[in-house]
């Protein structure tokens, strides 16, 4: 993160220790300077301007910073942005083509599966490591799933149905293909 | 001739329409406070208060102040200076905005820091350094009213204990008669724990304060915008045209966004003193530490019986914890809130309520969570007192109900504690539930399973709640009268926007005031956008809580339409060349009443009233409408719980929750349905693991995600939901009823029958909530009560 202070008795902006990363987010090759102490949420935040991916907790617990690093599901809340380096990142920002969304994103809104729409993009990101291993859950295996996420809208019902309406429609597209 | 509109494919009333907001939330691209960069924005972090009760001897910040992007450092002592350090509260209390002479629950503000970035505010915070010198502490009623307790209130003048108020309501001389006439007299003692509303986006803020213009802009996390533009006038002494609250979008309220917080007020403050935009976002346990909690009230209750069921009488008293300030957010006449909508289903000559109210040392709030006002409390305690008298006279848990509920033909009906109810079908909606859950199967499977040594139970549990306050002459929060608005233009190609001064917060407006003007208009709901929260643009209004938007701002959105129609009526016959008289409407239609095939669509109207209206008419076609409901809204519904109950751990199962909901008109019977079951997890969560406690120190049990237990999508039930029975509120222009909270407010009381009902035959008349396994245990081992008000045992 670029942060410019002004110059108190000769602290200053150089003495905060950076690291240089490199990682692949959505596809996009990137390079960032951090502070050691950041986390990886707050340099996709801030950093990256990729506000799709949101903070409920900071401690691991609602799963609304569920992100996929190398395709697994992780609260980037709880890791260090110096830990991607090296790795790829997807967030919700990525799931859409330009011109056509991810099954998982028709599904939410088919079934109505968000209202107020702050734990989708987490819920969303965990749905779709699971649909990547399993392209046939059933509804407990969804539930599973998404046990690291939380939802206080919903009741989790209409989550479920949404999950399992994109999981058909993946299998019926792969079906065609 | 032209076709009628088809009202459901043009996404009117009934059409289960998909939602216009999903599109920016399901691509990441929704815009909550946090969400929001200022050029030159700072940063905001807060210390608080270790200790729940103690004197702060010093405060010693130069150790922040020397931390290279630290700009501010904020106490109470500087608040003061600008008569700050102190602000009123929504119930004409006062509350501290950082703390200046002592602290008085854990978590509370002492100061902040505004720095580059949140990282070295946060650092800064660690740096300051507070003295304090530790005082008695009192978690509970009980200590607060005990002989020599501390007062915690020594700030107010005049304040000699921990009372804050004795409240009463109803009959008490007559209640004392009844109960002389009783052949059986039902008691119950409960606690109804203090509980967190916790929407998983926290509270936040920033303030932009512009010396150039005098303008103060506010992006902040607030389901009552207006109210908070009226607060920082008040309170800041800052013009209100100068004041611009803007609620982006908000990841969930339930009630705790509501209230006006320090974080706010220093936010401003910050931004006014530094000239540049300040963030405060506030992290988890910040937020459940400090911010509106709900509930935390005990119930002494008993009910005067005849023999054969019917009800005689019923006496509450209740003592209510506040925390240390009194900050509930409720209307003014009604000090514990509508706590005394208890038994408004049931026909019962006569009732008595009192409730005192004190200060503990535990965080202020008491807001309305998902319930209007203290209806979940009384909901709660209503059925299980039901539970209980049934239990007592040996009667049938529905058949004791139904011979007491308000018969259809006898609306409007008088509650003993002074509200007029209007419709329901209460008999009918109990008979669908009953159905539902195959009744008197269960009975029999729960006798021949009860053989077997297994527990299985089931809870019922009726609700009837007041949504949809005012109306004015009964409701006002700090003197402003509770109505609401809608704002309406129609564009000259036919296009709309509406604009109403609630505030979703999930619940869907945007799609479903659209839906709304369709049914009034005809005008598509594709064809209608829908902006809320922008106080520089939206009518004035009340905001989004108590399950009020639909009765009064839906209500003003109808309203509004219809004064559009009025004057495009005028319109139609002017192209028609016919007098107004001559001029019926169908959907989206006018057509001359003789010659049907001949008329003009809504569309042709709105062009018309740019650029062809008759002499003399104002140009233009968009108006506002404020409106005060002539009553609240009651809609009604039966929540059935089975439930198995493991006698080895107290672990227990929900085997089926079967919700029968009469909320009048659905104006989209999916998001109706999404309302209802989040309802129904929220109710379930209280009842099963999601409390806030203290142990003796006031040290809070639940300032995070892994001490304060909210269900996953693992342990959520699923939900059998009826729709079947539609009473439409008689006054309400669409005859629609709230529904957002109802299965919160009823479903806690449901899953408790059950499981009390699996342990009958064991002398286990109650366990306060939540029944955590091990509460339950206790009760099965020991064949007893078990108590759950604090403070808890040090080795739970």
């Amino acid at each position: 993160m670029t942060i410019v202070y002004e110059d108190q008795d000769g602290q200053a902006a150089s003495d905060i220790p950076a690291r240089r990363i490199k990682f692949v987010i959505n596809g996009q090759k990137m390079i960032a300077e951090v502070e050691p102490r950041l986390l990886l949420s707050h340099l996709i935040r801030r950093g990256l301007a990729l506000t799709g991916t949101h903070m409920g907790c900071d401690t691991t617990n609602c799963g609304a910073c569920t992100v996929l690093v190398d395709g697994r599901p992780v609260k980037s809340c709880t890791m260090l942005a110096v830990q991607a380096d090296g790795h790829e990142i997807s967030t919700v920002e990525g799931l859409a083509t330009a011109s056509e969304l991810h099954p998982l994103q028709e599904g939410f809104k088919e079934e109505h599966g968000l209202q107020c729409g702050f734990c989708t993009p987490g819920m969303m990101m965990a749905a779709k490591a699971l649909l990547d291993a399993n392209p046939d859950p059933t509804e407990e295996d969804v539930r599973w799933a998404l046990s690291g996420n939380l939802c206080r809208c919903t009741g989790y019902q209409n989550i479920v149905k949404s999950v399992l309406w994109a999981a058909a429609k993946l299998r019926a597209e792969s079906g065609e293909a | 001739m032209s076709q009628a509109l088809d009202e459901i494919k043009i996404g009117g009333l009934g059409a289960s329409r998909k939602r216009v907001e999903d599109n920016r939330f399901i691509r990441g691209k929704g815009n909550y406070t946090d969400d929001i960069t200022l050029p030159g924005m700072l940063h905001m972090e807060i210390l608080r208060s270790p200790l729940a009760h103690a004197r702060i001897v010093s405060i010693d910040a130069s150790k922040a102040w020397d931390i290279p992007g630290v700009h501010l450092v904020l106490t109470g002592e500087m608040m003061a200076t600008r008569n700050l350090a102190w602000m009123p509260t929504l119930s004409y209390d006062t509350q501290a905005v950082l703390a200046t002479d002592k602290v008085r629950f854990q978590g509370q503000e002492v100061a902040c820091v505004i720095a580059d970035d949140p990282y070295i505010a946060k650092d800064a915070c660690e740096a300051i350094e507070v003295e304090y010198e530790a005082l008695p502490v009192i978690v509970n009623p009980e200590q607060a009213v005990a002989e020599g307790a501390p007062v915690i209130r020594d700030d107010k003048e005049n304040q000699q204990d921990n009372v804050i108020f004795d409240w009463e309501v109803g009959d008490a001389a007559g209640t004392d008669r009844a109960f002389e006439q009783a052949d059986v007299i039902s008691k119950l003692k409960l606690h109804y724990p203090r509980s967190h509303p916790s929407p998983i986006e926290c509270c936040g803020s920033i303030a932009d304060f512009n010396r150039a213009t005098s303008k103060l802009t506010v992006y902040m996390t607030t389901q009552a915008p207006h109210i908070i533009r009226a607060a920082v006038a008040l309170v800041a002494e800052l013009p209100e045209h100068m004041i611009r609250i803007i609620s982006p979008d908000i990841g969930g309220g339930f009630g705790n966004k509501v209230p006006v917080y320090p974080g706010y007020v220093c936010s401003i403050l910050a931004s006014i003193l530094l000239e540049r935009p300040v963030k405060w976002i506030e992290d988890k346990t910040g937020n459940l530490i400090s911010t509106g909690f709900a509930r935390d009230i005990y119930l002494d209750g008993e009910m005067a019986l005849r023999r054969d069921g019917k009800i005689l009488a019923v006496r509450m008293h209740c003592d209510s914890d506040h925390g240390a300030f009194f900050s509930d957010a409720q209307p003014s006449k009604f000090k514990i809130g509508l706590l005394h909508s208890a038994f408004a289903a049931y026909d019962i000559p006569v009732a008595h309520l009192s409730d005192r109210g004190t200060y503990t040392n535990k965080a202020p709030g008491g807001v309305a969570y998902r319930c209007s006002f203290r209806v979940t409390e009384a909901m709660f305690f209503q059925e299980r007192m039901m539970q209980a008298a049934a239990d007592d006279l040996g009667m049938d848990q529905a058949e004791f109900r139904r011979m007491n509920f308000v018969r259809d033909d006898d609306f409007p009906h008088r509650t003993p504690f002074g509200f007029l109810t209007d419709s329901g079908q209460y008999a009918k909606c109990l008979d669908v539930g009953l159905k539902a859950v195959g009744y008197e199967d269960f009975r029999r499977e729960q006798t021949e399973a009860r053989k077997r040594g297994r527990l299985l139970g089931l809870g019922i549990s009726t609700m009837t709640e007041p949504l949809g306050a005012g109306n004015s002459r009964e409701y006002d929060i700090l003197g402003i009268k509770m109505f609401d608005s809608a704002d309406l233009k129609v564009h000259m190609t036919g296009k709309a926007i509406v604009r109403t001064g609630a505030r979703g917060q999930g619940q869907g407006h945007e799609t479903t005031w659209a839906q709304i003007v369709s049914h009034e208009l005809g005008i598509p709901a594709d064809d209608i956008v829908v902006e809320e929260g922008d106080t520089d643009t939206a009518p004035f209004g009340m905001g989004t809580y108590a399950s009020r938007s639909t009765p009064v701002a839906g209500a003003a959105v109808a309203m509004v339409s219809r004064k559009i129609r009025a004057k495009a009526r005028k319109l139609a016959a002017h192209l028609l060349e016919v007098s107004e008289e001559d001029v019926e409407w169908e959907l989206g239609r006018f057509y001359i009443r003789s010659a049907p095939d001949r008329g003009v669509t809504i569309q042709e109207c709105a062009m018309a009233a740019y650029s062809n209206m008759p002499d003399g008419m104002e140009p233009g076609l968009e108006n506002t409408a404020y409106y005060d409901p002539p009553n609240l809204t009651w809609p009604f519904a039966v929540y059935i719980i089975t439930v198995e109950v493991d006698p080895e751990t107290g672990v227990w199962d929900v085997l089926k929750t079967v919700a029968v909901d009469d909320c009048g008109v659905r104006i989209n019977p999916m998001i109706v349905e999404g309302q209802i079951m989040g309802g129904l997890t929220e109710a379930y969560a209280m009842a099963n693991m999601q409390f806030i406690t203290f142990d003796a120190d006031g040290n809070c049990v639940g300032s995070n995600y892994m001490d304060y237990l909210l269900p996953t999508a693992w342990e959520t039930p699923g939900f059998e939901l009826h729709s079947e029975v539609v009473t439409p509120c008689p006054h309400h222009p669409i005859g629609a009823k709230g529904i957002g909270e109802c299965a919160a407010v009823g479903g806690p009381a449901a899953f408790v029958n059950a499981v009390i009902d699996a342990l009958s035959g064991m002398g286990v008349r109650n366990i306060d909530m939540p029944l955590l396994p091990d509460r339950v245990w206790e009760a099965i081992t020991y064949h007893r009560d078990v108590s759950g008000a604090p403070p808890v045992r040090s080795d739970d």
